[in-house]
C-alpha cells in the first residue's frame, strides 16, 4: 500500500484520445491506465499493455479439470466401487467424456472468472479509488503516473494541448484496501463533479 | 487503390504443377479403371467407383462451403472477410465442375444398377426387406436423380448469382443509396442459397450419397457430421490460397488479422466436427443395438481400426493443441500446415465414411486413392487459379471493404 501522485486528464472523445495516447508515451510519460466506459478497440495495444496470460491460466485449469474428472470417475468405476452398468467395460471411456468436458468447462471458467477478479483487484467489500466517476458514464480517463522527474506542471499543458477536457492531480492509492473510504478517498457520491 | 496489385495471373510454375498432378491422377484412372473398374470381381469393382465417389463428393462438399462461407458472412454483416471475399468466390466457382463430375458417377451408379454401392437398388431385395420397404419412399432411383440434379443445380445457380453480384462492386463507386440496395440484394441472394443448403447438405444430400451405402444404418447426424467435415476444410483451403497469394505479393489488404480469423474458424470447427463425432459414437456405443452398432464395428474393432484412431487424432488432437494458441493462428507456416494436415485428415475421413462401407474387410488405401485424390486437386488449383485470374482480387467498391481493412482481433 504505496500512494503515488497522478496526473489524469479527461477527454471525451474516442479520436482524440487515440493521438493523445500516443503523444504522451512518445514523450515518455509513463501512462498508469486509461478508463474507458466501454471497451475501446485497440486501446490495450496503444497504451502498450503486454499480451494477458488469462487463457494461459484458463488452458491449466481446463486441464486440471479434466484430469480430476478423469481420476475421480476412473477410481471410483474401477476401483472403489465398479458396477456393471448395462455389461459395459469398468473402464467405459466414452460415458465418461461428457463429464470430462464439464469439468473441464467448469474448472476453466470459475478458474478465469476468479483469476480474472485477482488481476484487476476487484472483490466484494474491497475498495479501489476512481480517478474520476465519469469513467463509467462518458469520459475517457487517462492516467499519467508521476516519478520524481515529472515536471507537473508541464505535463498538465502537454495534456491540455493534446485535448485533454479536464486535468487534475490526485495522491491515490492503487491497489486495493479493505475497509472504507478514507477523507482523502472520498466516496464518489460526495465528490463535486466538475461539469 | 491503383497501386494494389489487383488482377491475378497464373504463374507457369502452377500451371505445370496443376496439369503434372491431373496427368497423374488420369493415369491412375485410367489404370484403376483397366485394374479394378473393368474387374470381373465385382467388390474391386465397387471400390473403384467408391474411390471416385467418395473424391468428388469431398470436393464438392468443399468448394461448396465456400459459398457456404460468403453467404453465412454475408447474412451476419461480416465485413471483415472481403478482402479475400475473391478467393472464396473462385473457391466455390469449382462447384458446377465438381457437382458435374459427382453427378456423373452418381448417375452411372443409378443407372448400372450398382446394388453393391446402393443396396436399395436391388429391387427383390428391397420386396423382402421390410426395412428397405419402409424407406423406398425416400431411397428410390427417381427421387435420388432429381433430388441429385435439383441439388447440384441450384448450389450452381444461387452460387453463380451471388458471384455475378459481386463485379458490381468493381465498377464504380456507390453512393449512400446504391450501397444499400446492393447489400440488400446481397442479403436477399444469400439467404436463398443458405435455405437451400440448409435442405440439402444440412439435412437430405449426405444421407442419400454416401449414408445410404449402409442401406439399413442410419443416423440424423451424418449430414452435420459431414456439413461439419467440410466446412472446416473448406476454410483450411480458403486459408490455403490466402496465404498462397499472399506469399506471391498479392492480397495487400489481407493480413495476420484476418489469417486470425480463418484459424478461428479452423479451431472452433474441428472441435465442432469433433463434437458431432462423438454424439454419433457415444449414443450407439451407449445403446449397443445390433443394428446400430453394425457401422462402427469393423471401423472401431476391425480392419478400419487404425484409419478410425488416426482420423481422431489428426481432425481433433491436433487442432486442438497445436490451433489453441494466439500465436499459432497467426504465423504462416504453421496455418499452411494445418490446413494441410485438416484437408487430408478430412479426405481421411470421407474415405472411411464410403469405402469402410464398400469394404468391410479390406483397408483399401493406396495408389488409386492419392491418385485420384492428386486429380482431382490438380483440376481444384487449375481452376481456382482461372477463376481468380478472371477478375480483380479485391471487390474495391464494396461497402464494407473498410471494416475488412481496417480489421483487427
Amino acid at each position: 500500500m504505496a500512494k503515488k501522485k497522478f496526473v489524469v486528464g479527461c477527454f471525451d472523445d474516442e479520436a482524440v484520445l487515440f493521438p493523445a495516447v500516443k503523444k504522451v508515451r512518445t514523450a515518455g510519460y509513463k501512462i498508469h491506465d486509461v478508463y474507458t466506459p466501454f471497451a475501446v478497440h485497440g486501446l490495450d495495444h496503444a497504451i502498450g499493455e503486454r499480451e494477458t496470460s488469462l487463457h494461459t491460466a484458463g488452458f491449466i485449469y481446463g486441464i486440471t479439470g479434466t484430469a480430476t474428472a478423469l481420476s475421480g470417475i476412473g477410481w471410483i468405476f474401477t476401483r472403489d466401487w465398479p458396477l456393471n452398468i448395462g455389461g459395459k467395460p469398468h473402464f467405459a471411456l466414452p460415458a465418461w467424456i461428457p463429464i470430462m468436458f464439464e469439468l473441464t468447462v467448469l474448472f476453466s471458467a470459475v478458474g478465469m472468472v476468479l483469476t480474472f477478479c485477482y488481476l484487476c483487484q476487484l472483490a466484494p467489500f474491497v475498495k479501489k479509488h476512481h480517478f474520476h466517476p465519469r469513467a463509467t458514464d462518458d469520459l475517457f480517463v487517462m492516467v499519467i503516473e508521476c516519478t520524481d522527474k515529472t515536471n507537473v506542471d508541464d505535463l498538465k499543458g502537454f495534456l491540455s494541448s493534446n485535448g485533454a477536457k479536464e486535468i487534475d492531480v490526485q495522491v491515490a492509492e492503487t491497489g486495493w484496501w479493505l475497509g472504507s473510504y478514507d477523507k482523502n478517498e472520498v466516496l464518489f457520491e460526495n465528490r463535486t463533479v466538475a461539469a | 487503390m491503383a497501386s494494389f496489385r489487383e488482377q491475378f495471373e497464373i504463374p507457369g510454375k502452377m500451371k505445370t504443377w496443376s496439369w503434372a498432378l491431373i496427368g497423374i491422377g488420369a493415369v491412375a484412372l485410367i489404370v484403376g479403371l483397366v485394374t479394378k473398374g473393368m474387374s470381373s470381381d465385382e467388390h474391386e469393382q465397387a471400390v473403384f467407383i467408391g474411390t471416385l465417389m467418395y473424391n468428388t463428393i469431398f470436393w464438392t462438399l468443399v468448394c461448396n462451403a465456400a459459398m457456404f462461407f460468403i453467404c453465412a458472412t454475408t447474412l451476419a454483416m461480416g465485413g471483415w472477410q472481403l478482402s479475400f471475399r475473391r478467393v472464396s468466390e473462385a473457391i466455390s466457382a469449382m462447384v458446377p465442375i465438381f457437382g458435374g463430375i459427382t453427378m456423373v458417377i452418381l448417375f452411372y451408379v443409378i443407372f448400372s444398377h450398382n446394388h453393391h454401392i446402393y443396396h436399395w437398388l436391388d429391387k427383390d431385395a428391397v420386396e423382402n426387406d421390410p426395412l428397405l420397404k419402409g424407406k423406398a419412399g425416400f431411397l428410390n432411383p427417381a427421387f435420388f436423380l432429381i433430388w441429385t440434379t435439383l441439388t447440384i443445380g441450384l448450389w450452381s445457380i444461387l452460387g453463380w448469382r451471388i458471384r455475378q453480384l459481386s463485379r458490381e462492386s468493381d465498377e464504380s463507386p456507390m453512393d449512400n443509396q446504391t450501397g444499400t440496395s446492393f447489400i440488400f440484394r446481397n442479403t436477399v441472394r444469400a439467404a436463398l442459397f443458405i435455405v437451400w443448403f440448409a435442405l440439402t447438405v444440412g439435412s437430405t444430400v449426405p444421407w442419400l450419397w454416401m449414408m445410404s451405402i449402409d442401406a439399413h444404418w442410419y443416423s440424423t447426424m451424418y449430414s452435420w457430421y459431414t456439413f461439419a467435415s467440410t466446412f472446416v476444410s473448406g476454410m483450411s483451403l480458403i486459408a490455403l490460397w490466402v496465404i498462397y497469394l499472399k506469399n506471391k505479393g498479392y492480397l495487400e489488404l489481407t493480413n495476420q488479422e484476418h489469417l486470425h480469423d480463418l484459424g478461428k474458424f479452423m479451431f472452433a470447427f474441428s472441435i465442432f466436427w469433433t463434437y458431432l463425432w462423438f454424439s454419433q459414437f457415444m449414443l450407439i456405443w451407449y445403446a449397443n443395438i445390433p443394428e446400430e452398432t453394425v457401422y462402427f464395428k469393423h471401423r472401431v474393432q476391425g480392419p478400419y481400426k487404425g484409419l478410425f484412431y488416426l482420423n481422431l487424432i489428426i481432425n481433433f488432437v491436433c487442432p486442438i493443441l497445436i490451433l489453441m494458441k494466439r500465436s499459432a493462428k497467426r504465423n504462416y507456416t504453421l496455418m499452411t500446415f494445418m490446413s494441410v494436415l485438416i484437408l487430408f485428415g478430412h479426405w481421411i475421413d470421407f474415405y472411411q465414411m464410403v469405402i469402410g462401407s464398400l469394404s468391410k474387410e479390406h483397408v483399401t488405401l493406396g495408389w488409386l486413392d492419392f491418385g485420384i485424390l492428386s486429380l482431382f486437386v490438380g483440376i481444384m488449383i487449375l481452376g481456382v487459379a482461372k477463376s481468380l485470374a478472371s477478375r480483380p482480387l479485391i471487390a474495391k467498391y464494396h461497402p464494407f471493404l473498410k471494416e475488412s481493412v481496417i480489421h483487427q482481433v
